[in-house]
């Protein structure tokens, strides 16, 4: 509609640093899409069925800020599933090395909170959220700590570790034909959409389908060869 | 103790750096974008637009509900878990009656121009930041306004009267903090409050202060508004 090809992306652009107080932030944004992810660290008791990890967690705020359909109130569908998948990119792929957050084993553990918030919604979420989230943990480091209490004024300069990059790419279908980053008049009108998460030696880390058309097998695999091909330029960015 | 250099350097009557911008967010129907050092606000409004609850709604004129909320990431401490808190209620109350002065829904009856704010940063002054983002936005959303609204805190630490507290200033133990919110015109006060003990006599001083730092803001805001229609058209 606005004379892209069907498979290009309108310009990203990626800021970090952008909330000083926060561990790690990042601003994307995806034509007029935009949206901001901060990091914030905590120090708490593992889980009992994983003693030696730490934990990650994330959630997306669909702020009515950012859209005139965003309404107040807890986490709808909507952001319930876009927080998940992005979780899902991250923790699947064991991006964050979780057992090198663990201090004490069975008592103390880094928690990494990763907050995704929209501030403009001009369509694809999906992608600008996950490179978000990803631009933001890639960014932050761990805040000063002596054994008991965090000094979160005091930032240190270690990363957290880190081992891939995932990139997550939505692939549109409308009848037969495929899209990326659709705007929001584009957004609404899909039969079926996957989301694939994809790593630097090519492997799939997650998969969601989303619509309310049945796609075949064939369907999907073009779908995740698209995914995989854009995502190399997506990751640059990073 | 005598207060005598600022943390941060500032004279006593100085502002942080000021920065604004009009039409931020896009899909809203007006928007602003309030920085004063390292306290950041976005604002967007939406409507004029139907009230939902209907008995909400006031067949004379339109409603203005303005909501405040910072980004779980944005404050200096520990994460703040999202969603509505007394204190972001109470501040939205406060930002709304700060602005309705100067707004003229008179034209909108049963409708309502939501205003909402979200702060990415924060190093105290947020409620004044956002009035100050919200005011913008209103008259980028070509909201009829009889006058922008200025907003900024002032207040007292120690033995000094200043102006603009940052965070650690405001959480001193002998800090003084009292958000102002005028309307630029008539300097007339349409947000007053504060927390801390202050002979009456430095409250004047305190609110003489915020009077001068109003005209200051006022320049940035027009700014903010004017440069949105001087962008060249592409």
């Amino acid at each position: 509609m606005d004379g892209r090809k069907p498979d290009e992306y309108r310009p990203v652009t990626i800021e970090t640093g952008v909330s000083k107080n926060a561990e790690g932030s990042a601003k994307v944004k995806i034509g007029e899409t935009e949206v901001i992810a901060g990091v914030k660290m905590e120090v708490m008791k593992p889980y009992p069925d994983t003693p030696d990890q730490g934990s990650m967690m994330v959630n997306v705020e669909l702020f009515p800020l950012s859209s005139p359909e965003f309404e107040s109130g807890p986490p709808d569908n909507y952001s319930i599933e876009l927080a998940r998948i992005t979780d899902r990119g991250i923790r699947e792929s064991k991006t964050l090395d979780v057992k090198k957050m663990c201090i004490k084993a069975g008592e103390k553990a880094w928690t990494v909170v990763i907050d995704i918030c929209t501030l403009n919604d001009a369509g694809n979420l999906y992608d600008a959220i996950s490179l978000a989230a990803m631009a933001a943990i890639k960014n932050a480091v761990y805040p000063a700590y002596d054994g008991e209490k965090i000094d979160y004024k005091t930032k240190t300069k270690e990363k957290l570790p880190i081992s891939k990059l995932p990139i997550s790419i939505t692939v549109f279908k409308y009848g037969d034909h495929l899209l990326l980053d659709p705007t929001n008049e584009e957004d609404k009108s899909y039969d079926a959409r996957l989301t694939v998460a994809t790593l630097e030696n090519g492997n799939i880390c997650s998969l969601q389908k989303g619509g309310d058309t049945a796609i075949t097998a064939d369907d999907a695999l073009m779908m995740i060869e698209l995914a995989r091909k854009r995502s190399a330029e997506l990751r640059k960015l990073l | 103790m005598s207060y005598d250099k600022r943390f941060d350097g500032r004279k006593f009557d100085e502002l942080r750096p000021i920065q604004a911008k009009a039409g931020v967010i896009k899909r809203a129907v007006g928007s602003g974008w309030f920085k004063i050092g390292n306290t950041e606000a976005y604002a967007a409004v939406y409507g004029p637009r139907e009230m939902y609850p209907k008995f909400l709604q006031n067949p004379e004129k339109g409603v203005l509900r303005c909501h405040y909320n910072m980004m779980p990431f944005s404050s200096g401490g520990e994460r703040v878990r999202p969603g509505p808190s007394r204190r972001s209620k109470e501040i939205s109350f406060v930002t709304e009656r700060a602005l309705r002065p100067v707004v003229d829904l008179s034209e909108y009856p049963n409708a309502v121009v939501d205003v909402f704010i979200e702060l990415p940063q924060t190093d105290a002054g947020t409620r004044c930041a956002g009035i100050c983002a919200a005011s913008i936005a209103l008259a980028d959303a070509g909201i009829p306004m009889s006058d922008m609204v200025c907003s900024v805190s002032a207040g007292k630490v120690a033995d000094k009267i200043l102006l603009d507290l940052n965070y650690e200033e405001d959480s001193h133990e002998e800090g003084v903090d009292i958000p102002v919110a005028m309307l630029h015109n008539s300097k007339k006060i349409s947000l007053l409050q504060m927390d801390g003990e202050l002979a009456p006599e430095d409250l004047r001083q305190a609110i003489e202060l915020a009077k001068k730092a109003c005209d200051q803001i006022y320049e940035v805001q027009k700014q903010a508004l004017k440069s949105k229609f001087e962008e060249a058209p592409q």
